[in-house]
């Protein structure tokens, strides 16, 4: 299948990259290790800790597939690849996976680390936990998909993420709580997908129960990145002017 | 006489509000070596890329081998090669051609072959990023040989080759044309328009000359067909006056 000869090529890539790899691997956990003493408490911690995993792989992954899918167009081999018989769909899936592996990668190791050596505490179940962060960090890589296709040059790009990630970063409840805000940003924090994303990893910080509000909250998610992965498939043009 | 391989009919395309291609008409004959030729900024490659179906046009009808251009049947019937190696900076010439043609849907055995024809074999397990120029040349001039295309279309696939090597892919195009393979091929040196079947000489967009090279220099009287191309752009331009 072509999705799959997609994932191979770009984990390929990784492959000769190895200085991306580590740091793919290894920035989130840091960034949790300093979180962690910053706060030097682990209650304190284990209150934010849970969204914070969700958030450094969604940055994360939403740069590094934004610059990946432009060095894509501006090297020519998109435009190479659009007169071949490849769908655009299997194009983005293919990334989406190869980003996919990547990102759980990560996930498993920042979460793994928090459990074990941070004192990270949820009452929910870990398995729910790696869920919503992997599902995170897909809803970056897609949205990096997505909006990679509006950047012409490696300085928008990078600039998108100021745009598309940090207002989500201060709507999505992690400084004031959603409840809280007034109707405005309260509307604009409904349409932001990371409010759920957080929302799923606060109530399972907080609760073991797997309601249907966290179910919907997932669900919403994945609509998102389905969405996401849709949307920048729809942006693809074999002919271009 | 076989129905031609190329045919292009009051063809029109307007790239940033300048008119690039002004009605122009045109067909390359099936399994001949076709030259395009034609100073920088003529619009050799707009043309190629028409034929490829990459161009959105304002008008005309363009037919590559009995189908519109751009039709999906022809994704696995043209190889096309753009002016600047269009091919994966970050994996080996092995890799990045194993990708191709797991795109195309070809076999492994293929792209052993595509790396002999273009004298590859020494440099096939060398990341393409750290090529010379004319070998990351060859490597996007083998990606386009993948699949054994009916039609090829090439844009400048001999420049920064050495004298030795571009005689060797001239041997390489001839005999694809034996073979039956048809050939677009663009330039902007004489001495390998000299070794074409046809030419086709493209000026300020549109087609100032077209006819096999002992045409051209009985119809111009000039000795060699830098002076043939010389006398007829200067035809021109006192007839516009």
């Amino acid at each position: 299948m072509n999705a799959l000869a997609t994932t191979r090529r770009i984990l390929t890539q990784l492959r000769h990259d190895p200085r991306t790899v580590v740091l793919l691997i290894a920035v989130p956990s840091v960034l949790m290790v300093l979180l962690r003493y910053v706060l030097n408490s682990e209650q304190r911690f284990s209150a934010v800790a849970p969204a914070l995993l969700g958030i450094f792989p969604f940055t994360i992954m939403f740069l590094l597939t934004s610059v990946t899918t432009l060095r894509e167009r501006t090297t020519g081999t998109l435009e190479r690849l659009m007169t071949l018989p490849i769908g655009k769909l299997d194009l983005i899936l293919g990334y989406a996976l190869a980003f996919g592996v990547l990102a759980t990668l990560q996930v498993v190791v920042a979460a793994g680390i928090s459990l074990t050596w941070l004192g990270l505490d949820i009452a929910g179940s870990v398995w729910v936990l790696l869920l919503v962060v992997v599902l995170d960090a897909l809803l970056g890589t897609a949205l990096g998909l997505f909006v990679s296709a509006f950047a012409r040059t490696e300085f928008q790009a990078i600039q998108f993420l100021p745009v598309f990630v940090l207002p989500q970063f201060l709507l999505c409840g992690l400084f004031v709580p959603r409840g809280e805000m007034g109707w405005v940003l309260g509307a604009v924090s409904d349409v932001l997908p990371l409010s759920y994303a957080v929302d799923a990893l606060t109530q399972v910080t907080r609760s073991a129960e797997v309601d249907g509000t966290l179910v919907r909250n997932i669900g919403i998610i994945a609509g998102c990145v389905v969405l996401a992965l849709l949307l920048g498939a729809a942006t693809l043009r074999r002919r271009t002017p | 006489m076989a129905e031609p391989a190329i045919v292009v009919d009051g063809l029109r395309v307007r790239r940033g509000g300048e008119e690039v291609l002004r009605d122009i008409g045109c067909t390359v004959r099936r399994g001949t070596v076709t030259g395009l030729l034609g100073p920088n900024g003529c619009g050799k490659s707009t043309l190629m890329r028409s034929i490829v179906g990459v161009q959105l046009v304002e008008s005309g009808r363009v037919d590559v081998l009995g189908r519109p251009a751009g039709h999906p049947e022809l994704r696995r019937r043209i190889g096309y090669a753009t002016q600047d190696p269009a091919i994966y900076a970050d994996l080996t010439v092995t890799e990045a051609l194993r990708y191709f043609a797991a795109v195309l849907g070809t076999t492994p055995s293929d792209v052993d072959r595509v790396i002999t024809q273009t004298g590859l074999t020494k440099s096939a397990r060398v990341l393409v990023g750290r090529l010379s120029g004319g070998q990351r040349g060859r490597a996007n001039l083998a990606v386009a040989l993948l699949g054994t295309p009916e039609l090829l279309v090439l844009d400048e696939p001999t420049v920064g080759s050495d004298p030795e090597l571009r005689d060797e892919l001239w041997q390489l195009f001839h005999g694809l044309a034996a073979a039956g393979v048809t050939l677009l091929i663009s330039s902007h040196v004489m001495d390998e328009a000299a070794r074409c079947d046809d030419l086709l000489l493209l000026h300020r967009g549109r087609v100032l000359a077209r006819g096999t090279p002992e045409d051209l220099r009985a119809r111009t009287g000039a000795p060699d067909l830098e002076q043939a191309f010389l006398r007829l752009i200067r035809d021109r331009t006192e007839a516009a006056r």
